[in-house]
């Protein structure tokens, strides 16, 4: 066999082994429809989920004058029943001034320095929670749709690359987890297909309301790699990858997860 | 700021069974965690919830260090007549919170 057959077939190997890693589009499934039926039931019911504590806490402070312009987020956008309706699930999106795409807690603080002339909420702070929480209720139900142009391309491909690189102390991938082992246990818990359809959503272990950076966080500490700081470039790469990953599926912020 | 959610149905028939659902927003601090200077970070919990129906009591709680934040509680009663429930939780650092909902008996 000549050299390059050989590399040919190398290649050709190495490429199925990423394509067949992918779960096909019909078969993808939020954690919702592999958790238990009290938490769902919890999810389902606006009295029992927790997370719409954060969502009134978010209603109250859309209508709250702040910063130097005086200005509340309804000043500008109105009624977020109809403004933000379809926002969150169609974030991270691009930003043409930046060139490069920000995720809703970012555009939520983008706000708030240009045209509030305000600080910026602190990452996993209970403001930003909050405001993000009632921003993503608005899309509840609807399909997850983000943005695959040409633009954000670069940063979407950049964000498939992170989920698929062995990363940590115990050298392992997003993919090797959610992509080629969901539905199996991880120690006590089952491990999901990893889609970002809730967040920020309450999750029983934290005993409060986080966001999927924090999760992200969570995951990559666990496999003992150095976690990216909250609102770097890769974490906002990821998170476009696996919203765009769970496309089709219905947005379910607050969700409940156990 | 302290939020509570109430889950009662506004109508039932006389002599229904109906599910009563509370939720109220509190850290729980069970006084055995450090901060990050290692020292003690002070007890800080509801000890005590009670709900009534028309002034009298129809559930009472005792909470202890370990449950939850945010705790949730689901309980059944008789609908006997139309009227109010309350609902009153208290705890640590005189933390106090009243709720109420109305029902409709026919």
């Amino acid at each position: 066999m000549n050299r390059a057959a050989a590399a040919a077939i190398v290649a050709a190997l190495l490429g199925s082994a990423v394509a067949a890693a992918e779960i096909p589009l019909s078969g993808r499934k939020s954690g919702y429809d592999l958790m238990g039926p009290q938490t769902r039931a919890m999810q389902d019911d606006d009295t029992a989920n927790p997370g719409m504590f954060w969502v009134l806490d978010g209603e109250a402070l859309w209508k709250r004058k702040a910063g130097a312009a005086e200005k509340s987020c309804a000043d500008c956008h109105g009624d977020a029943q109809e403004s933000m309706k379809g926002v969150a699930a169609r974030y991270p999106a691009f930003d043409a001034a930046r060139g490069r795409p920000v995720d809703l807690e970012q555009r939520i603080n983008i706000c708030r320095a240009e045209k509030q002339n305000a600080t910026a909420f602190a990452f996993e702070g209970k403001e930003l929670l909050a405001l993000s929480a009632y921003v993503g209720r608005q899309s509840r139900g609807l399909p997850i749709e983000v943005a695959s142009d040409e633009r954000s391309k670069p940063f979407l491909d950049a964000g498939r690359e992170l989920f698929t690189r062995r990363q940590g102390q115990l050298n392992l991938s997003c993919a090797q987890c959610h992509d080629d082992n969901w539905g199996q246990k991880l120690a006590g818990a089952l491990i999901p297909q990893g889609h970002a359809t809730g967040y920020p959503l309450y999750r029983l272990e934290w005993q409060t309301l986080g966001s999927l950076q924090r999760r992200l966080r969570a995951c990559m500490t666990g496999i003992r790699a150095q976690a990216y700081d909250f609102g770097s470039p890769e974490l906002i790469e990821l998170e476009l990858y696996l919203m765009s990953r769970a496309r089709g599926l219905p947005v379910e912020s607050p969700a409940v997860r156990p | 700021m302290t939020r509570a959610l109430i889950n009662v149905p506004p109508k039932a028939k006389r002599g229904e069974v109906i599910e009563v659902k509370t939720l109220i927003s509190h850290e729980m601090e069970p006084g055995y965690r450090a901060d990050n200077t290692g020292k003690l970070k002070p007890r800080d919990i509801i000890t005590d919830f009670v709900c009534k129906y028309n002034g009298e009591e129809i559930f009472r709680a005792q909470l202890f260090p370990a449950i939850a934040a945010n705790p949730f509680f689901v309980f059944t009663t008789v609908a006997t007549e139309s009227g109010k429930l309350t609902f009153e939780w208290t705890g640590d650092n005189g933390f106090s919170a009243i709720e109420s909902a109305d029902i409709t008996v026919e």
